[in-house]
């Protein structure tokens, strides 16, 4: 296997708790990731899955450098990069990019497409050409270059979503964070977007990050599966053997609570009674 | 009484926006009692906007040119007002999408759960109170004392379904509308409430209009389905010979998109082009007839 | 399809909201631009000397009753001052003062609001604390209490508006500018290597413009009426300067004499005031692409 672009040890991140925020002074810390360890090879797709409250989206928000962890350490591409002040970081930035569950919060109203795609490239010394390269971004995506003057709201939900993309793309980074990226879209669009970042990732030869709550999704883009609950790693295999041969109850527990659209007649009847 | 009239028979029901566009195109559908017919469609496609009709919510705005709407053999149109939210009140119940927005955030669950009752059946609060914890018994809630003590931010989601959906079956609707109610849980807190509603559905015979996006919900929980495509059914069947052998070329394209872990390859396909503007085409013919008719 | 369908129906949300709030939009600003052009070219349009007394000519109702005088439309006043000139001088004050102090309380308020928002932490903390004793203050003594400190005069009635009213400004941006600062576009800009300062200025600032902008037109309105009660108490500029405030203080000493000294500045003042706070509104309502 490939050298890993990612080597994470004993990740933890630690996050104010507001619900326990006493009424003067600071809240006290909750830990959402519990120390974790995984790699990330270069040039492959990672699924993250687990529940809400499991700690991916942290886990994410870390790996970018979102977040600064409480302990642990992150290894991106030979550096580390757990403790970089955000001045440092900026030079590594271009590598580090996200694309966002909801392209509503993530495009800035008040932007046309050309302003959102060109910012990062400006900002990260690509400012040459811009014009060029921003038609190259939205031809990369399948949107027609008369996007580029348009708003957001002018758009429909899977078509901000190749925004999106386009704009982590530009800038052609080794890393991608896609977290839910398809979880606000209906089926049809969701299979375009998604045969879409296959179709990129393997061109372009990124590394990314693919945070899901659907392991269905997971199954057909990822090569290797880290399974999360409550800030821990239940399980990280290659796909295949995860699906085929799951280890931990949990995990199990995921499958089987998936609805499959196919009839299944004993799928609602009550294995046992749930516990109070 | 006739043993097969229909709980909710919907007859070519059309509905328009101020500006003139249609949203629901001549929606005909039924639900026999204690059936569960499921509503499938992505967004956009007037899945919600149907149960709200037939609950009588719809928003000012949106107007009823056509159709009509039986409950139970009473034509909804034909009731005065106050008559039809009676009518309305007594018969149906709703199970929203959002737990979290459906409760009031500042009083407690249990004033908020009998409130129904008394209210508007005209129960005794000693009545309403023995009722709301025979249901929570049956969501399998087992400390209903803390709950109904609880605001409805200390429960989590799932509890808060359970809660709602408690309430919907308290008083003993004869048709529930579940509109998208697992949509926000997570998928093991699906399939726990999912469980819940057909359990408690057979048991007390109520039938379901269950509005989802999700096919494979659509798979496990219904007998019946009616497809939907920009406010039109395109397709209507028993739910186990629509997944043996879908007819029109939407539902097949939807099937193809929806993702199987079980065969990651021969799903998640892009709907093709060509079915789309079939589609398009199919709507425009509608909507042409539909003027010649009404002028 | 479906994508090209949502994208068409929301463009057409967004050009029925712009007809909605067409006709007030047009209503305030051609009544606030009439007022505003009079008081530039106030010596031009205004048919008579505000300042000066005919003794003679005391008290002359308006035009359409009898015993009214060709030139005197509005009437006049006790000392026999014409009333619609002496209410186009006092356009002039009223416009300076509004333009001025509206500016001055939007620039420290928008920016202390915009910073406190963003930044949160010590900076919102301080600011925060600085607005909640600022509040405290009731408005209008302490207006009063400025000016009697300052002395009176223009740039005093500026001042004193200025001070007491930014925190209005203060309060909402950073209301709006946290709510920004929780969007994914924000945190984006800082995945493309922008600055904190950066981020402020590109992301968050003309997310909140709209509703600056707003708050600006309300806020004239508000320092008209701020000037107008200074006027009245006598506390505002000279008293030989017509002034609304301080032809509505006269007018009310000859009410039954002369109704109309009275109810002309009180008319024209509440139809500016309106006016500026509906300007506002429908200007936010006109430029502002998020309303869905």
């Amino acid at each position: 296997m490939a050298e890993p672009l990612f080597s994470v040890r004993g990740l933890k991140v630690a996050l104010p708790d507001m619900a326990r925020k006493p009424l003067i002074g600071r809240a006290p810390l909750a830990e959402i990731l519990k120390g974790l360890d995984f790699d990330l090879p270069k040039g492959s797709v990672t699924g993250i899955v687990g529940e809400s409250g499991s700690g991916k989206s942290t886990l994410g928000r870390a790996l970018v450098r979102l977040l600064e962890p409480s302990a642990g350490s992150i290894i991106f591409d030979g550096r580390d990069i757990t403790h970089l002040p955000e001045a440092e970081l900026r030079p590594l930035r271009r590598n580090l990019q996200m694309i966002f569950q909801d392209p509503m919060s993530s495009l800035n109203p008040r932007r046309t497409i050309f302003s959102i795609i060109a910012a990062p490239l400006r900002q990260n010394g690509l400012g040459d050409n811009l014009k060029g390269r921003v038609a190259e971004a939205l031809q990369r995506v399948g949107l027609p270059q008369s996007f580029a003057s348009r708003y957001r709201h002018e758009l429909s939900g899977g078509q901000r979503q190749r925004v999106g993309i386009a704009r982590a793309l530009a800038l052609s980074p080794k890393f991608v964070l896609a977290d839910e990226i398809v979880s606000g879209l209906d089926v049809s669009t969701q299979a375009q977007i998604l045969t879409l970042l296959e179709r990129l990732a393997g061109e372009m030869g990124l590394t990314v990050a693919f945070i899901s709550h659907d392991l269905s999704v997971i199954r057909r883009l990822c090569r290797q599966v880290i399974v999360m609950r409550e800030g821990a790693i239940v399980e990280a295999s290659a796909t295949d053997t995860l699906f085929e041969h799951p280890q931990q109850a949990y995990t199990r527990d995921l499958l089987a609570a998936i609805p499959l659209p196919e009839i299944d007649d004993g799928w609602l009847l009550p294995v046992a009674k749930a516990p109070a | 009484m006739n043993a097969t009239r229909p709980c909710l028979d919907i007859r070519s029901l059309s509905t328009v926006l101020p500006n003139g566009a249609r949203v629901l195109r001549s929606v005909s559908l039924s639900v026999q009692p204690s059936e569960v017919r499921a509503l499938v469609g992505e967004s956009g496609a007037g899945k919600t906007m149907i149960g709200k009709a037939v609950l009588g919510v719809l928003p000012l705005s949106v107007r009823i040119v056509e159709g009509d709407m039986l409950l139970e053999g009473e034509d909804l149109g034909r009731l005065q007002p106050k008559a039809r939210r009676t009518l309305i009140g007594a018969r149906t119940a709703l199970i929203p999408q959002d737990p979290l927005t459906a409760l009031n955030p500042s009083r407690r669950i249990g004033p908020q759960m009998t409130d129904r009752l008394v209210r508007i059946l005209g129960w005794s609060g000693q009545r309403a109170d023995l009722r709301i914890r025979q249901l929570l018994d049956e969501v399998q809630i087992r400390d209903p004392d803390r709950v109904l003590k609880c605001y409805p931010h200390e429960l989590s989601g799932g509890m808060r379904q359970r809660v709602l959906i408690a309430a919907a079956f308290a008083a003993e609707p004869r048709l529930i509308v579940a509109d998208e109610p697992t949509t926000a849980l997570d998928v093991t807190v699906q399939k726990q409430i999912l469980r819940l509603i057909a359990q408690l559905q057979r048991e007390h015979g109520t039938a379901i209009l269950f509005v989802t996006h999700d096919l494979g919900v659509v798979a496990k929980i219904s007998q019946k389905v009616s497809v939907l495509y920009a406010g039109k059914v395109v397709e209507e069947a028993e739910t186990a010979a629509l997944f043996a052998a879908p007819q029109h070329p939407y539902t097949r394209a939807l099937m193809a998109a929806t993702p199987r872990y079980t065969d990651p390859f021969a799903s998640l396909k892009p709907v093709d082009e060509a079915v789309l503007a079939g589609l398009a085409s199919e709507i425009a013919a509608a909507d042409q007839a539909w003027k010649r008719s009404h002028g | 399809m479906d994508e090209a369908r949502n994208s068409r129906s929301r463009i057409s949300r967004r050009g029925s909201s712009r007809h909605g709030s067409g006709a007030r939009l047009w209503l305030a600003g051609g009544w606030l631009l009439l007022a505003l052009l009079a008081a530039i070219f106030a010596p031009l349009v205004a048919p008579q000397d505000p300042l000066a007394q005919d003794l003679m000519f005391e008290r002359l109702p308006p035009f359409w009753m009898s015993g009214s005088e060709p030139g005197f439309w509005l009437g006049t006043d006790s000392l026999g001052r014409d009333l619609l000139s002496r209410l186009i001088f006092g356009a002039r004050i009223a416009f300076i003062v509004a333009f001025a102090a509206a500016l001055a309380a939007c620039l420290v308020g928008s920016t202390l609001g915009l910073i406190s928002g963003y930044f949160g932490g010590w900076a919102d903390r301080i600011i925060s604390r600085i607005v909640d004793v600022w509040m405290a203050f009731p408005p209008v003594l302490f207006a009063i209490l400025l000016v009697a400190v300052l002395g009176t005069g223009l740039s005093s009635v500026i001042i004193a508006i200025a001070v007491i009213d930014w925190t209005r400004f203060c309060r909402v941006i950073r209301a709006e500018s946290m709510g920004q600062a929780r969007m994914d576009y924000v945190e984006n800009a800082r995945i493309a290597g922008y600055g904190r300062i950066g981020i402020m200025l590109r992301e968050v600032l003309p997310n909140v413009v709209p509703s600056i902008m707003a708050l600006l037109s309300l806020e004239m309105g508000i320092a008209v009426i701020v000037e107008a009660i200074l006027s009245f108490v006598n506390l505002s500029i000279s008293t030989d300067d017509p002034t609304w405030g301080g032809i509505i203080a006269e007018g009310r000493l000859s009410i039954h004499q002369a109704w109309w000294v009275l109810v002309f500045p009180l008319v024209t003042l509440i139809l500016t005031v309106l006016s500026f706070s509906q300007f506002g509104e429908g200007l936010k309502a006109r430029f502002d692409p998020v309303l869905r």
